[in-house]
């Protein structure tokens, strides 16, 4: 190698350096002008809510607020509760069991995150063409496990994570 | 601006400069013919621009936590401080920025001082400075009421009450500015909104500052005129960037330093106590920028006189190109004007420290002597000295001393010649 090249290569590993050294610096400098716009603690201390759930008549449902947003808690009659496992899947743009969005053993407790998956309003209750719920925003049909099966909605209505405490209370998140 | 006709290379690039020139324009601030032998005192506009940057960025990242509310503030800052993702780490660059913004454009007006740069043909370049900086430390004033701490309301009351002392009017103009009959919600609002705008007034200023100085270029160290471009230029591009690049990288640690080791020692720990209108602060002090002009202000026992001729002490600053009679610029060639210029120096700092004491005793006396001179220095030293000193040769080019090896210029001219 000659005494040229050298020079040249040293130089080479100079720029790069700094480079490499630069940029870590400048992300150093972002990353915390970035993160400082997601929750910051005091959003995520009101990650879980303690919901007590002895008053709710069957039939009935309240709406509770998790993280800003809605959660449905109905408490099914068991008519309500054979009509939605008697759904043909192929009828269901989304297909899932009702079995599937409760808890096994406590089959009449609907715990739902009741935001449209369309683009995000709250659908009314008791409404619509499948005894469930109805979006006004957009026009989307939930039935009575919160399955959609008219409308532009993509996807059923989620579930929270969530556990029953004990017989009396549920805890979302 | 450029005295050559730039022409993108690109058929896209020539078919966007005709509409709007802006690649001319970084043509012009790449090649732009500068001074070689500029020293790191020049390094400070740069850095200014980037203190500038910083407290614009981080102050928009604050404003979106912050709570411009007389019962919220406080605790939206703690919010800020304990709550937010890197919050306390924001925060602390935006409060300590500010003293290091301050620290710099002394730095840089001291140098102007220095090296003359406030003489014709830059007058211009001068007052639009001092206009940033008069913006600089009313952004900084409002910016220090809104934790809504004692200081921040204290400060907030003190200083707008300096508007009472205004004959017959004074009282309707303090009950103007705080929309209540004493500081209250109205005033943090308005100073919010205030305090927000103001950045970016000087951001315009920055580019007329800018501009004026694109015009007839930067002085430097020798002072003398020079010919653009010529053997006594570089290109800005990358002369100058590698230099004030390596100059903000020095600035950048001390000011990491602050903000990581030692981020509240500017500031008054009396400040993290919520604002109490019941309630003032045994002492009163103001950020540590303003304390000179405090001391000027304490040293008048008279309402009114201490306000005038506080105000006075930064306006003297708008004619100081025409009361500089002499035609030298660099203190350098100035025997007798720079010892004069150091005395100025001490005489401020003396102030900042007397501003920060208790206004009694010694520190009264000196505040009051320091006045004297600081008045002095600009209304008699600077006409006076211009006029009688006998200056140093100059050298005919920067090149010159360079290339001879010799302090002394063996190609001086006298002052009286032609500069």
């Amino acid at each position: 190698m000659s005494k040229e090249e050298k020079k040249i290569n040293r130089r080479d590993f100079l720029f790069t350096a700094s480079y490499t050294v630069g940029a870590v610096g400048v992300g150093a400098v972002i990353w915390p002008m970035i993160d400082q716009m997601n929750p910051d603690k005091a959003q995520q201390a009101l990650a879980t809510t303690e919901v007590d759930i002895s008053s709710i008549e069957p039939g009935k449902s309240i709406t509770v607020l998790w993280r800003g947003k809605p959660i449905f808690i109905k408490k099914r009659t068991s008519e309500e509760i054979a009509e939605a496992r008697a759904v043909n899947m192929d009828d269901l743009p989304d297909p899932q069991k009702d079995e599937d969005r409760v808890k096994e053993g406590k089959d009449e407790w609907l715990v739902m995150l009741g935001v449209c998956t369309h683009l995000g309003c709250v659908p009314l209750k008791d409404k619509g063409d499948f005894n469930g719920w109805f979006c006004p925003c957009h026009g989307s049909h939930y039935d009575v496990s919160g399955r959609i099966r008219k409308g532009p909605a993509p996807t059923n209505m989620e579930i929270p994570k969530f556990e029953f405490v004990d017989s009396n209370t549920i805890k979302i998140g | 601006m450029s005295e050559h006709e730039y022409t993108p290379k690109s058929k896209a690039g020539k078919w966007f400069n005709d509409r709007l020139p802006l690649l001319t324009l970084g043509a012009h601030l790449t090649d732009y013919p500068t001074p070689k032998n500029l020293n790191y005192w020049w390094t400070f506009g740069g850095i200014l621009t980037f203190c500038l940057i910083t407290q614009i960025v981080t102050g928009i990242v604050l404003a979106m936590h912050y709570v411009a509310h007389a019962d919220l503030a406080f605790a939206s800052v703690e919010h800020i401080m304990r709550d937010v993702n890197y919050g306390w780490l924001i925060r602390y660059i935006h409060s300590n920025g500010a003293s290091m913004f301050f620290l710099a454009v002394y730095i840089h007006i001291f140098r102007s001082l220095f090296y003359g740069s406030y003489k014709s043909p830059r007058e211009v370049i001068w007052i639009i400075g001092l206009m940033i900086y008069l913006l600089m430390m009313a952004a900084a004033f409002m910016g220090y009421v809104l934790p809504w701490g004692q200081m921040s309301f204290w400060g907030a009351t003190v200083i707008t009450n300096l508007f009472s002392a205004i004959p017959l009017v004074g009282d309707s103009i303090t009950t103007w500015l705080w929309g209540a009959y004493s500081v209250d919600n109205p005033t943090l609002n308005r100073f919010f909104s205030l305090h927000y705008l103001i950045p970016f007034l000087i951001l315009g200023l920055v580019v007329l500052h800018i501009w004026a100085l694109h015009v007839p270029g930067n002085n430097n160290p020798v002072g003398i005129d020079i010919k653009k471009p010529s053997k006594d230029t570089v290109p800005f591009h990358p002369y100058i960037t590698i230099k004030d690049a390596f100059a903000l990288l020095v600035f950048m640690i001390i000011f990491a330093g602050f903000v990581f080791f030692t981020p509240n020692v500017l500031g008054h720990s009396d400040n993290y106590i919520p604002a109490n209108p019941l309630v003032t602060p045994a002492h009163i002090v103001p950020e540590w920028y303003l304390l000179p002009f405090y001391a000027i202000l304490r040293s008048v026992p008279d309402k009114l006189g201490g306000v005038i001729l506080m105000f006075s002490a930064i306006f003297i600053l708008f004619v100081l190109p025409w009361l500089d009679t002499s035609k030298v610029r660099s203190a350098v060639f100035r025997p007798i004007y720079r010892q004069f210029f150091w005395i100025l120096v001490i005489d401020v700092l003396m102030l900042g420290y007397v501003g920060a004491m208790p206004a009694e005793g010694i520190y009264l006396v000196l505040a009051r002597v320091g006045t004297i001179y600081y008045f002095l220095h600009f209304i008699v030293v600077m006409p006076v000295v211009g006029y009688l000193e006998k200056t140093d040769p100059i050298p005919m080019s920067i090149s010159e001393p360079v290339l001879t090896g010799g302090a002394e210029p063996s190609l001086a001219r006298k002052v009286n010649d032609k500069v």
